[in-house]
């Protein structure tokens, strides 16, 4: 696509889609799935390991994001020339590297703190 | 006489200035570069959030002897919640396909209706707050509290200005009807409420079921 388009037609080509019904009542159907499942896991404890249901329902929270960014947002690759989609993956990043970092960084704080006896307490400013 | 010197003598005075800017002007249409904008104001809305997420992922343990998410959470309450948000999602992609078909009266319908969902949210949540301050788990009382209503409340106080912003396209449509400008508007606010759909996702899988796990 050539850089330099003319802007009306420009604001046709993006803004044109804005899904259809069909669009919207599939992304409805598979959040309403997405969720429930993750609930009914949790309620009824159906997995008797929680680290599994942890990991069980953090990935149905990652395919319903990626559901609502299809059907509800309508992302896809071409809109605005793909800007949209290069401050996602930025957006993504920053966040990774965000909360990765800090609840590593924090977790081994906890953990490395030098452990104080009650003598040591008492003098402490 | 330096080489710069010696080339600019040579230049007259327009051409000078447009060595520094660009003084072509070119066709800028109203509106035309709002939509990504906007985008980058929801990214950028994204990473707050995130943030809040990290203090809530650090402090959400530090209960401080005081009731933790098991004694405070109701799934059911949390669901039905989840079902107002899904539910006012849908219906703003109707008055969305509304809008498309120019149609005003159908947008404007579609519109309340969703914001009806949202209030239903907001009241939900709102009756959730109470309860927990009624029965002494305020944001003072411990590192987890606060974490908790600093996110919960950040998401509810988006979802409240979306709502005032939904009533104002109300009264804007019923005042001139479905103009471009309007329509910009209303894709605007699809692209907020929906975007704070997403960010629901978020709450109640990492507080409220990871926290009842």
């Amino acid at each position: 696509m050539s850089d330099h388009v003319h802007p009306n037609h420009h604001l046709d080509d993006d803004h044109g889609s804005h899904g259809s019904l069909r669009d919207y009542v599939i992304g409805f159907i598979l959040s309403v799935i997405l969720t429930a499942i993750p609930f009914w896991l949790v309620m009824t404890g159906a997995i008797a390991d929680k680290s599994t249901t942890a990991l069980v329902i953090m990935a149905f929270a990652a395919v319903q994001i990626v559901v609502h960014m299809i059907y509800f947002l309508h992302m896809n690759t071409k809109s605005e020339n793909g800007w949209t989609v290069m401050a996602l993956i930025f957006t993504i990043v920053i966040l990774v590297i965000t909360l990765s970092g800090s609840l590593w960084v924090m977790y081994h704080l906890n953990h490395n703190m030098m452990p104080m006896t009650s003598h040591e307490m008492g003098q402490l400013p | 006489m330096t080489a710069t010197a010696e080339m600019t003598k040579n230049l007259t005075q327009p051409e000078l200035q447009a060595a520094f800017y660009d003084l072509d002007e070119h066709d800028h249409p109203e509106g035309g570069s709002t939509m990504l904008g906007f985008w980058m104001y929801l990214m950028s809305d994204c990473l707050i959030f995130a943030m809040l997420f990290a203090a809530y992922g650090v402090l959400g343990g530090s209960f401080a002897a005081g009731p933790g998410p098991k004694d405070l959470f109701d799934l059911k309450l949390i669901a039905l919640n989840t079902a107002m948000l899904l539910f006012s999602s849908i219906t703003y992609g109707f008055a969305m396909l509304a809008m498309e078909k120019d149609n005003r009266g159908g947008t404007q319908l579609w519109l309340l209706v969703t914001a009806l969902f949202g209030a239903a949210f907001l009241f939900i949540e709102l009756y959730e707050f109470s309860h927990l301050i009624h029965e002494g788990a305020t944001p003072m009382r411990s590192g987890f509290l606060t974490a908790f209503f600093s996110l919960v409340g950040t998401h509810g106080l988006h979802v409240t200005f979306g709502l005032i912003w939904l009533f104002t396209l109300v009264v804007q449509i019923g005042k001139k009807g479905l103009i471009p400008a309007n329509k910009r508007r209303l894709m605007c606010l699809s692209l907020f409420w929906h975007f704070l759909d997403v960010i629901w996702i978020g709450v109640f899988t990492f507080v409220y079921l990871m926290g009842m796990l």
